[in-house]
Formats: structure tokens, sequence, C-alpha cells
């Protein structure tokens, strides 16, 4: 298990040893290695295989621009595919597999696929697998899927748990290069609160990777200075492992924390990640620049790395691709990695510079005017073609090869908010235009790439920032350091060969392909991206766009400038979805809401149901019953017979009060409220603007100026939320304030002909409840059991003696207690949601499933109901004549023929002879329930002019499961039509 | 108050409120306030403060702050809205003795059971509550209060004491979920 190609130096702690496996082989690595760098150490370079075509790839980067080393990391429910070894921090037990390639990444038989490369062009698909139709979804679609995809997922559930945080700061510093290191110095000792965050597990970004000296040290070295000074100050926040995901909008940002992902499994109750939202008065990006390789001929094989990705493996994690090592450059840069590697004593073959005034590099050949123009070694490179300025050709053997074609500034998040960056000649790359409010940039982001020139652009940022805000600042005090230009002649690719060369690695985009795109006639840059698929991979095309685009202004004779660049959008790098979810997973999802009865009704055993965010109790199983039918049954036919309780509390209660209150309510609602008597109750209809009816309930009057409104349970936040829009920017003049009281008092349903006896055990014996002293439509507040202040309201949803009792929240349960001890001797029963709705539609209530948002009070024949002797809302617009025909919709009741038949809600209504289809639609049945009174199903439905057509006989069609029902139209109110109950 | 039949249940439905202990943490459920709306009625703005500094001692806080003189807290909630917390053995029937001091003067609803109280204390609040909700809590002055979301309930964070002891007020049907929310935040962040 020898590190074959393990050198000497680094920031690695050699004095400890992990464990790996990859692919199910072992090896080991050190601390401070990642994985891409521990498998090179190893002698490694075959680390995946391309998405299309299967090639042979090794990683083409150190960092989190990697296209190609991707693999599965961890197994089991932890899982997660599409990980970057470039960024994966080494751990102990780590366990790897590469993806996209079966049976094994040595031999990979979907590699046929690259013989068949005529044929899988860009665009094939387009052209393809369209003949037989009938193939397409037995054969071709099944095919596409197995072959589609990149990485695998387990299915199983994410056992890990996330965390979503929230940050307000002065000043957000984004990368902790040499630009943020100097601004988060010169913020943070001006006293500013700062954030400093780097995607990376280590501060100090090239600073780690590069040998210049910084003052008279490594850079590295200053880099571990100024973060030990930084973690000593309160005021400023060290975010490692933290990727600023995006900008948004005023000033925020999303920043994704890999807080556990470098350890074997998250300490217990910790988080594996946290997605932060940063509240920034201020944002400085110093998230440097990304090397860009060039395109030539089979430039993808494994070995063939960025130059500069290639010096940190060498400096930072002793670890080299290779044993003979050739560089293939546009500019100054890229010759660094022969000198920093000679240095080091290894063999450098050549250094091939498509410039003609390259210096000589002492220790290796340097041939000017020169191209690497092919590439050989099937699953690594084993040697390079280079075609010299003379016109010939030399083969060279080496076992890697450092790739550069400049510096692209990292410019991503400036352009978030739809931005677009500027082309600057001089470094033949794209550079910030503008910047999202708040946002300002330093370092090579902004295209200072030398290491003085990102310490000083850094500090004076800051200094310019702070300032914004009122916080004096001074640059700080910096050390000298390299400002070489990097003297680049642009060059994209290697016009040589009639082979492919590699832009994007990971979608395996070719420059053929965007050729092809041209040809096809695809003349906009964001169509090349789509037609070819450049850059939508996972990497976002960050090693291969601006290829991809320079070659397109080529074919099209315009400047790169001209064609310009597609658009950047969050986020940088990829974010689990759990991470967007944090907390809000499973039974989390959103609150649960829980009446005050929950904890008696769960000793009863009741099955309860979602309504919104509450659970209600939906019927109460008694021992021997086995179907919810015989429960409901019960219920209902004991809360007739004598007397049945029911949580009634999540219906919206809202406290209306002031010397306007009346008047406000006559303006939200239809019917009249003006004169309703104190201690008196009244049904309330509310209409939408647009004259709909938008939500119904009681409004009881305690005083003057004080009512209670009711709503519907679904409907209580937005009734609410619509009356305080009227009171606060319709009518802000009215003397009105209101506030919500659903939470603050429980309120049951007592309900039957005994529930005026039940009640008088309750109620104290001051307050008189008999019929003559408390009638139908009554209110008030009384005091029950012994002096608690409650109130009462003589309402029926049921269609029986009914009453709604409510008390402070906190003695809701004791309440439903002493109702069911009192209710012994009556036989009362508790009753949940289903049996409630079974009453409802027995008498004929209307409730969510009529009033539907569709319906009018015409529909529900409660036109009369909205008043005409005022203006409220919705009046005017019920007047529409489209809504006011003769053969309206009207809210009838159904029942089957033959009573052994039931039928479903939604049925459609159809003339008896008359073809079942949309034209001869006549309506639709709302809600549908079994009567245990009637002893058979009963409906309620919309049907046009159904007012006159009592009797009729019609089929209620349900198209869905091709069953139709003979239904006869009969009157709503199938229980106590005439309302003797009520009024008992 | 007269002594009637019925137990009280605290809002995570036990007999005795629930406290939580992390090590430099603490989580208390606390039902031993009673809480009422007081919202100033139009055009009777000079007898509402007349009437203010009379029962309470205080001038009523401008937004964002509270206002405490024993045994009565005032909590800004919206334009000439406060919420009104005073012990609950002394004043469960704080809104219609609020009534009788404020007459006409204001609207005045009971709302002890609309909400539940989590009293939190400890020096890591500030840690916690960044995982919670984006109001910035660590920033907040003692004696501020502000609406928030925390795990899509609305709420209002109040600040007793900046950095040490502060109050969630959420909807008493969703104390469980804000308790659990709290206790993940604790068990995360401390």
């Amino acid at each position: 298990m020898s590190q074959i190609n393990r050198i000497a130096g680094g920031q690695i702690d050699r004095a400890q040893s992990l464990k790996f496996s990859f692919d199910g082989k072992s090896f080991e690595g050190h601390p401070g290695d990642t994985l891409a760098s521990a498998l090179l150490a190893n002698g490694v370079r075959l680390m995946g295989r391309g998405f299309k075509y299967h090639r042979p790839r090794g990683p083409l980067t150190a960092g989190s621009e990697e296209p190609n080393a991707l693999v599965e990391l961890r197994s089991g429910a932890r899982q997660e595919p599409n990980t970057r070894a470039t960024t994966t921090e080494l751990f102990d037990g780590l366990d790897a597999r590469s993806q996209n390639r079966w049976p094994s990444l040595a031999f990979d038989a979907m590699a046929v696929n690259d013989r068949l490369s005529r044929f899988l062009a860009a665009g094939f698909y387009y052209k393809t697998f369209m003949w037989p139709k009938a193939f397409w979804e037995k054969l071709y679609e099944p095919i596409i899927r197995r072959a589609a995809g990149l990485g695998s997922l387990t299915g199983q559930p994410d056992p890990d748990e996330y965390d979503k945080g929230f940050l307000h700061t002065d000043l957000l510093i984004i990368g902790a290069g040499p630009a943020g290191l100097a601004a988060a110095l010169t913020a943070g000792r001006a006293g500013a609160q700062v954030i400093l965050a780097d995607e990376e597990f280590a501060f100090g970004g090239r600073l780690n990777s590069e040998t210049y000296a910084v003052g008279d040290g490594s850079g590295s070295d200053w880099a571990a200075k100024a973060v030990a000074e930084l973690a000593d100050l309160p005021n400023v926040r060290l975010m490692i492992r933290t990727t600023v995901i995006g900008a948004f909008d005023h000033g925020i940002y999303g920043a994704l924390e890999r807080v556990s992902d470098h350890l074997a499994t998250p300490k217990p109750g910790k988080p594996r990640q946290i997605l932060w939202r940063i509240y920034s008065k201020r944002c400085l990006l110093c998230a440097g620049a990304t090397e860009r390789p060039i395109a030539f001929e089979n430039n993808d094989r494994p070995g063939i790395m960025l130059a500069g990705a290639l010096r940190s493996y060498a400096n930072r994690w002793a670890a080299l691709p290779g044993k003979t090592i050739a560089v293939f450059t546009n500019n100054d840069n890229g010759l660094r990695t022969a000198t920093d590697l000679i240095a080091k004593g290894v063999n450098i073959a050549a250094v091939i510079d498509c410039r003609n005034e390259t210096p000589d590099v002492s220790g290796t050949e340097v041939f000017r005017g020169a191209q690497v123009i092919d590439t050989a070694g099937r699953l690594g490179l084993a040697s390079v073609t280079v075609q010299l300025s003379n016109g010939q050709q030399k083969t060279i053997a080496c076992d890697a090869l450092g790739v550069s074609g400049g510096w692209n500034p990292n410019v991503h998040l400036t352009c978030h908010q739809r931005g677009r960056p500027k082309w600057d000649e001089a470094l033949a790359a794209f550079v910030p235009d503008g910047c999202p409010p708040g946002m300002s940039v330093a370092g090579a982001a902004m295209g200072r790439l030398s290491t003085a020139g990102a310490l000083s652009s850094g500090a004076t940022a800051a200094v310019t920032a702070l300032a914004d805000i009122g916080i004096p600042a001074q640059a700080v005090d910096l050390p000298p350091a390299e400002d070489a230009p990097i003297n680049l002649k642009p060059f994209w690719h290697v016009q040589h060969g009639a082979g492919r060369a590699w832009l994007d690695q990971q979608n395996d985009v070719t420059v053929k392909d965007v050729k092809l795109s041209h040809q096809e006639g695809y003349r906009s840059v964001e169509h090349l991206k789509r037609y070819t698929t450049l850059g939508m991979a996972t990497d976002q095309g960050k090693t291969s766009n601006l290829g991809g685009l320079a070659i397109m202004a080529e074919l099209t004779g315009k400047s790169i400038p001209e064609t310009g660049t597609t658009i950047y959008r969050p986020p940088y790098t990829p974010v689990p979805i759990a991470a967007f979810a944090g907390r809000s997973a499973g039974k989390h999802f959103r609150p649960t809401r829980l009446t005050p009865s929950h904890k008696w009704a769960t000793e009863q055993g009741a099955v309860f149901v979602e309504v919104g965010m509450w659970l209600r109790a939906q019927w109460f199983p008694k021992p021997g019953e086995t179907h919810w039918r015989q429960s409901v049954d019960r219920e209902v036919l004991a809360t007739r017979k004598s007397v049945g309780i029911c949580d009634v509390t999540t219906l919206g209660k809202i406290d209306v009060q002031g010397t306007d209150a009346a008047e406000f309510l006559n303006r939200v609602y239809a019917n009249a409220f003006g004169k309703l008597a104190v201690g008196k109750v009244r049904y309330g209809l509310m209409l939408r603007e647009d004259g709909m009816v938008m939500d119904d309930g009681t409004t009881a009057r305690l005083a003057e100026d004080h009512f209670i409104t009711t709503t519907t349970t679904a409907n209580a936040v937005g009734v609410y939320r619509h009356m305080e829009f009227c009171r606060q920017c319709l009518w802000p003049d009215l003397d009105v304030q209101i506030i919500s009281t659903t939470e603050a008092w429980a309120q049951f349903s007592v309900a039957g002909p005994n529930a005026r006896k039940l009640l008088q055990k309750i109620v104290d014996a001051e307050h008189d409840i008999s019929n003559e002293a408390f009638p139908y439509m009554a209110c008030g507040e009384i005091t029950v059991c012994g002096g608690l202040r409650a109130r009462l309201f003589r309402i029926s949803f049921s269609g029986e003696l009914a009453y709604e009792i409510a008390v402070p929240t906190r003695y809701g349960d004791g309440l439903i207690r002493a109702l069911v001890e009192a209710g012994k001797e009556f036989d009362a029963v508790v009753y949940g949601t289903e049996a409630l709705g079974v009453m409802r539609i027995e008498k004929g209530h209307a409730a969510g499933n009529e009033l539907n948002g569709t319906t009018s009070a015409l529909n529900l024949g409660m036109g009369a109901m909205v008043s005409k002797k005022k203006d409220s809302i919705g009046s005017t617009l019920s007047e529409r004549e489209g809504m006011n025909q003769e053969d309206a919709l009207m809210l009838v009741g159904f029942r089957p023929v033959d009573p052994s038949q039931s039928f479903a809600a939604g049925s459609h209504f159809i003339n008896k002879n008359a073809v079942a289809n949309a034209q001869n639609d006549q309506g639709y049945m709302t809600s549908v329930a079994y009567s245990p009174n009637l002893g058979h199903t009963i409906g309620l439905g919309l049907l046009k002019n159904g007012g006159a057509r009592k009797g009729e006989i019609l089929r209620a069609v349900n198209p869905l499961k091709n069953i139709e029902i003979d239904v006869e139209v009969v009157s709503a109110h199938f229980v106590d039509p005439e309302g003797e109950r009520l009024r008992a | 108050m007269p002594e009637h039949r019925l137990t009280a249940l605290s809002p995570l439905g036990g007999d005795a409120p629930k406290v939580d202990s992390f090590e430099v943490f603490t989580i208390c459920e606390n039902p031993d306030l009673a809480l009422a709306s007081l919202a100033s009625r139009v055009g009777k703005g000079a007898a509402f403060a007349k009437a203010a500094k009379k029962h309470f001692g205080f001038e009523m806080p401008e937004p964002g702050k509270t206002a405490q003189k024993s045994p009565y807290a005032a909590i800004w909630v919206g334009p000439e809205q406060w919420l009104i917390e005073a012990p609950f053995s002394d004043h469960e029937d704080i809104a219609v003795e609020l009534k009788h001091a404020f007459d006409d003067s204001a609207s005045v609803t009971e709302q002890t059971d609309g909400w539940a109280r989590f009293d939190v204390e400890g020096p890591v609040t500030g840690a916690v509550f960044e995982r919670l909700c984006a109001l910035n809590v660590g920033g907040m002055a003692s004696n501020s209060a502000s609406r928030t979301a925390i795990e899509h309930l609305g709420c209002i964070v109040i600040c007793r004491e900046a950095g040490i002891r502060y109050s969630v007020l959420c909807p008493r049907s969703g104390a469980a979920s804000l308790h659990h929310a709290l206790i993940t935040a604790a068990k995360s962040a401390v």
C-alpha cells in the first residue's frame, strides 16, 4: 500500500495515517489530503468515465470546478452521488466508488459508445428514437433511462439532519485567499461585524498552492497567521467549509456550511450541513479565478490536468499525477508548474508554449511557438504529440501534462441578479461589470491576478465598503509579494487534427459539437448551451464555457464580448435538496396544531385527520368496531337521538370591536349586521370582490361595540387577513379593532334533543338557558363549573337543538371531561369530523365543498341574503348578468332511485336520455354521505335551475370509473326540513 | 376569582409546565402570565394615554419595544396595539380589569390562552436563535420585541435581557411544534 507518487513537503500531516477505499481497494493517505490527492499519491489517475462516451477520465482540477472525478461517497442511506473527489476531505474509513461504468472503471463495456461517437454527437436525440413510433414507450425510453443520469441514489431516506440558519453582519467576505484575508484583517481591526467564508477546508486560497514568498515566509504561513488573528477577534466570524452559493435580493446571501461531511458520521444531534441566509449590509467578493484549459485532440486522458492544479497537488498535497511531466501553456503562470516541480526534483519532459518569446526554463526543454496536437494512452496519458514552430511533429513520452490557457475571474455572484460581465482584452477574460447592490469585488475575481494585487485590492475594497456604511477603517499594512503580469497570448483550441477535442468533459461536449451546433443554425450562446449541453452539468461549465463561446465567436465572425456569456444562476456549486428543506422534513414538514381536546381524544383512541395544519378527531372507534362506518353511523344516530359533543375550536374566531364595528361588518358581509341585537347571533355570508362566495360563518353581538365573527376552519387565516386589509387599507377611518381569538378559546358544539339538559349541568345556575331565556340564535357571556368565564352561542350546524360553548383554552381539556361525565346520564357521545359532516349534509348546510370559489350566493340558494340596502364587498359584481341566468346552478339534494346504490361527489348530472358529454352537463355533485337516519346515500349538488326540478330523475355520471346512477332531485334538507328541532 | 371545578393544562398538555435544560441553556414553558390585547380607539388617543399612565405607571412603548413596571408589561405588536402581560395568579381576569381601566378609549381582548410562552435563558441564546429565525435576535436590545416566523409559526420574540433572557410566544395550538424546534436548535447549536 505504498504512496508511489507522494513527494516531500505539502500541508499534510504525515504523522497520522488515514485508511480509505476506492472501488473496493484499500489505500492510505493523511489528514489534509483530498480523496483526489490521496488517490494520485497512491498512483491512481483513473477516477471516472465520461458521461456519454465512457472514456477513461482523471481529475482535471484540484477544486470545486472539477468535471471528471465524480464519485459515489459513502454507502447505505448516506450514499451521495456526484461527489467531487477533488474537494472531498479525506477521513479515516472513507469509502468511495467510481460512477458511470460497468462492470468496472478499468473495463467499461459502455465505452462502445466511444466507437459510435459519429452517431452520438450533440443533439443526436433530436434526430433519433422517432421511428417506429410504437418503439418509444416500450424500448427506447427504458433504454435511455438506464443509460442516462450520473451516479445513483439508494432510495433510502436520508438519516442526516440539516439546519437552516440566519446571520446578520456588516461585511460578508466571500473567499479567504489573499484578497479576502487582507480585507478581513482590515475590516476586523476596524471593529466591523465580519463574516469570512470559504468553500475550502483551509483558508488561504492560492496561497496554499503557490511557492511565492509573501513577506519573509511562504504564502500559507502568512495565511495561517492572518487566520489566527481573525479567530481571536470577537467581531469576526470565520466560516470554513462554507460555500456562498448565491447573491439574492436585498443583500441576502445563501451559504452552505458543510459541518460534518469531513467526519465519518455527524455527532449526535448535530446537523450534517447548515444552509445559512446571511443578511449583510455590504459584501466583498474575493472568489479568485479558475484556470481554463486549451482544447486539443484527445485532451481528456487521465493525467492531463490544469497546470495550476498540478502545482496544487505538488505544493499543497505533495502528490503527483505522474513521474514524467510536461507543460502546455499560453502564459507565464503555466511555466511556474515546470519551475516548481523542477525545484522538487521532478522530471519535466518539456514545456510546450504557443508563444514565441518564452524565456528559457532551466532544467527542461522549451518548445516555443508549439502546440500539443494529440495524445496517447487509453487508461492514462502515455505521450503527447507536439507540432513545433517549424511544422515538424515530435512525440514526447510523459504520464502527466499540465495545461494552462489562462485564468477566468470567478464573476458568478456578481451576475446572479441578471448581470453580465464585461470582456477585458488584456486578460482575455470576462471581469465583473457592475454588481448587485451592496457588493464589490477584489483580487483575482476582478482580474487582479498577482498576489500583491490581490492583497492590496482586498484591503482597499474593505475600507471602501465599510466607509459606505459609516465605519471608518484603515487598510492594513501588507507584506511585499509578487506582482508579475502573466503575459498571456489568447489561445483557445488547436486547429490541427480531425479527432475530438474536449471542451466540457462532464457532459462530453467537443469542439466538433460546437461547430455542429453552429452548422445547424444555432447562433445565440444560450442556444449553443442547450443544444450541445455545454455548461449544463454539475460543474456548470466552469472550465469549458469560455472555450465554447470563443469557438462560437470564431465561427460567427463576432468578437467574444459580442457573443457574450449565458446567464449565471445560483447555486454556485450543488446543494443537497435536504439542505433546502432543513428541519422541515417528514413529520415536521409543517407545524401541527393540536386542539384543546387532543389529549383526551388520544386517550379515547380517536382516529385523527389532518385539516390544514390541525389534527382533528375524525371518529372515535369503540371496542368491537372494525369499520369506520360503524363508528360514524353510531355517532350520528346517538347525537340525533340524545346528545353529541364535538370539538369545534378550529373554526376561526375573530374578535371585532370599536364604535364602527357594526358598520365594518356590514361592509364585509353581504347580509345586514347593523341592527343585530346585543345577545344575538346571525349567519353571515362573505363575498369576494368578484361576487363569489368567499366564506361563511356566524357573528355574535356581545355588546354594542363588540362582536365575535366565526369562519370556516380552512379560511380562518384568509378571512382574518382579508378583514385586516379592509380595516387598514380600504376603510382606515373606521373605528374598528380586530384580533384573532381562534387559539384563545376552546369551543365545543353540544347538539341533540338533550343538549340543553346536558348544558344545564355545566352552566352555572344563575344563567338561565331555558328556551325562553336563551332562544335559537341567542348568545351571551356566562360562567360554568362554579364560576369559570365562558361564552355560549345557540347555533346549529347539525340541525338539532344545539349550542357552542367556549372556555379559555387551558380549560378545554377540563371542560370536555366535565361534559362527558355530565353526559353519561344521557348516553352522550363525542363525535368527530365525519359525523359532523354527515349531519350537516343531512341538514343541507353548505360547507367547503359548496363554497368552492366558483359559487355565488344565488347558486347556494342565498341570493336574497345579499342586501341591496347597503353596499358590501362583492355586492355589485354579484349582479353581473352572467351570474344571474335563469338556468343558473342551484344547490339541491339528491338521493339514489335505488336506495341500495351509492354515488360519488364529483359526479356530473346528465338528463335521463341525453348523451353524457360536456355540452349536456347539468351540474355536479358537491357532497355525499351515507345517512344512517335515512338508511341510504344522500348528496348535495349544484344543478342547472335546480330549484324548479324537484322530483326529476337524472343520471349521476362518473366517467372516471364508468359508473352511472339514477338519482332523484330532492330538497337539500333531508332531516328536519321545517327546523322544528332547532328551535326546541 | 371564584374557585371553579376545572383544572388547567399547560400548552404542551402537561399538568405542570415543561422545563428542558441543556448545559448552558434552558427552555421553560411558562403558562403563568395572563395576556390581553389592548388597542386604542380612533380619536381617543389622549384618554388612552392618560389611562395607560394611570393604570400601568408607564407610557405605552414605541414599535419594537416593551415597557414594564410590576405587575404589568406592555409589548408593542401593531399600530396603536399592545399585548399586556401580568401574572396569571392575580390577573386571570385581565381583560375585564383593563376594560374597566380604559373604558371606551380602547378595545380589550383576552389573549391569555391564545399564546404559548417559552422562556429561554443562557449565554448561548444568540447561537440557538440563529438556527430558528431571520430576526436578528443577537442584535436586540433589552426590553425590545418583534414578530418573526419560527419553523412556519408566527411568533413574537421578546428580549428581556440582551444576550441572556428571552421569551418566545407562539400560537398555543402549535406549542408542541415550537417546542420541538427549540429543543432541536438547542441540541444542534449548543
